[in-house]
């Protein structure tokens, strides 16, 4: 008996970490998000952050520029990573890398090279927002949507679409029927890590034109000016955000699950 | 006609994804300073500033310091985290996989500024220690160590423990000799992951490190707003750099593991 007792006590250390850095930060989050300046309790960031044309118009262009670029990410994703996974390349990994890599170059810099294109192409960057935005963040974010649509699509049995197609199935209709919800899991784990992600990233638009409405930027400002009430409250919005789509997304993904950010070598 | 498509859109999308980063580094080795301009002379300028030049080389040094150190820890704490809830009962295992799930899931930006209000405002830890900022970095990374090698527990041979009980040895000498030599991949594959996040991340750092420290995505980010043309055409250079230490890597890797492949397939003839 004494033997298990020693083994599990290895993982005293990590747990008291998680305790100390992850659990209690939010604690006080939620605390200071309730509190003003001199500690005393009250609605009034929460209130403030929801009667404010600027905040709510923020948490709505979040929201739109989020689903747009989810929706361009999987809309190039999920043919590059069904080509991939169903092609017989006989290097088919070798052609995943090419796609991948581009994660591991440090994001600004590679945002340093986007910009200097879209400067070239267009003249004045901050003449379309949005549509730059979404260019720059798909720009950021596609590998990730990438890894999870390829893994789920490589794991999709042969067999099954052999007897689709053998039952009388047309090639449309085996797609959508068998192929497409058997990828669910990797189109829900290629979504939260873009959406989230695209919500909060504000050094990429800050980076392209200088000026960002997202939520993001909004923890960044109050950050600047030493708000901690306030940027508790949208680090807190922003939680609420996360949990809920989390709930939503369980329902569908693999367990043991770690996004599309294993790394693969 | 039919394999034409796909093979396209593959060539379309591969062109889209490298083109910036080509470009950036054709353009890295000239005397110009925006891209789309005529290519002036071919020069090593850029190149020769970014390791002459004392603050850029800090930064880089910092940063990959910053990482290596870091992942070293996290990979300690995430890969003892997961021996310990493997062998733990139901309600542990439990509550150590949500508890490592929250910074998986968490936005970056909302990690870094909930460790920033406890560790700096509410404790008032100086920054300058980097004490925050090294926290910061275990917190985005450990998650993910724990992630790799758990995996590899249930993939174990649980008799083989229990063998090497039997045979005589220590429990210690047990999990040190037989249990975490078959964990060893795993382990890699996490660390490998932790340092290429904490190369890459922003946001923990930006809300955690000393105000003179910076790491290259910091640094990059101010270097945007600044107008010194000399500093942003030196990035790009490091920018072609780390693009070329990607490439070496990853061929490195790929050449290594067939290897190792081939060798397995020779042992079982």
């Amino acid at each position: 008996m004494k033997l298990r007792f020693n083994r599990k006590q290895l993982c005293i250390p990590y747990a008291a970490f998680l305790i100390l850095f992850v659990i209690v930060p939010l604690l006080v989050i939620i605390y200071y998000a309730f509190t003003d300046g001199e500690g005393q309790f009250t609605f009034g960031n929460l209130i403030s952050f929801f009667s404010s044309t600027n905040t709510i118009g923020t948490l709505i262009y979040s929201f739109a520029l989020a689903i747009t670029t989810t929706l361009v990410c999987l809309l190039i994703a999920y043919p590059t990573a069904y080509i991939l996974a169903r092609s017989h390349f006989k290097k088919k990994y070798v052609m995943l890398l090419l796609f991948i890599m581009p994660m591991w170059i440090n994001f600004t810099l590679r945002i340093t090279a986007l910009k200097e294109i879209l400067t070239a192409i267009e003249g004045n960057i901050a003449a379309y927002p949005f549509l730059n935005s979404v260019i720059g963040m798909t720009y950021d974010f596609l590998p990730f949507m990438i890894l999870p649509l390829y893994t789920s699509l490589l794991k999709l049995d042969n067999s099954l679409l052999e007897a689709a197609q053998d039952l009388g199935a047309s090639k449309i209709k085996v797609f959508l029927r068998v192929t497409l919800p058997l990828s669910v899991p990797g189109i829900i784990s290629g979504i939260t890590m873009v959406l989230l992600p695209s919500m909060t990233n504000y050094v990429v638009l800050d980076m392209l034109y200088n000026s960002t409405y997202i939520m993001g930027s909004l923890i960044g400002s109050y950050f600047n000016s030493f708000d901690w009430n306030n940027g508790s409250m949208i680090s807190l919005i922003l939680l609420v955000i996360i949990f809920i789509v989390t709930l939503v997304t369980n329902r569908f993904s693999d367990k043991d699950d770690n996004g599309g950010r294993e790394v693969i070598l | 006609m039919k394999k034409v498509a796909p093979i396209l859109w593959i060539c379309i999308v591969l062109c889209l994804t490298y083109i910036p980063i080509l470009l950036l580094a054709v353009y890295s080795f000239t005397d110009a300073t925006t891209v789309g301009a005529d290519i002036g002379g071919f020069t090593f300028a850029n190149y020769i500033n970014l390791f002459a030049n004392e603050e850029l080389r800090d930064m880089i040094i910092g940063t990959v310091v910053l990482a290596v150190v870091s992942a070293t820890i996290a990979t300690i704490l995430g890969t003892l985290g997961a021996i310990g809830a493997f062998y733990s009962k139901k309600l542990g295992k439990g509550l150590m996989r949500s508890a490592n799930q929250i910074p998986v899931v968490n936005a970056d930006i909302v990690t870094g500024f909930s460790l920033c209000v406890l560790l700096i405002v509410l404790l008032g830890i100086n920054k300058d220690t980097f004490i925050p900022l090294g926290i910061g970095h275990v917190v985005l990374c450990a998650p993910f160590v724990y992630l790799s090698v758990m995996p590899k527990l249930k993939q174990m041979d649980n008799n083989l423990y229990e063998a090497a009980l039997d045979l005589g040895a220590t429990p210690a000498q047990a999990l040190f000799k037989v249990v975490l030599p078959q964990l060893i991949p795993g382990i890699l594959s996490g660390f490998m992951l932790a340092i290429t996040l904490s190369l890459d991340d922003y946001f923990i750092t930006t809300y955690t490190k000393p105000s003179t420290f910076d790491t290259i995505s910091t640094y990059v980010f101010n270097a945007t707003k600044g107008g010194q043309t000399e500093i942003k055409t030196a990035l790009w250079a490091l920018s072609t750099v780390i693009f070329l230490i990607v490439i070496i890597v990853v061929i490195v890797m790929n050449v290594t593991s067939s290897k190792k492949k081939a060798e397995v397939k020779n042992a079982k003839i």
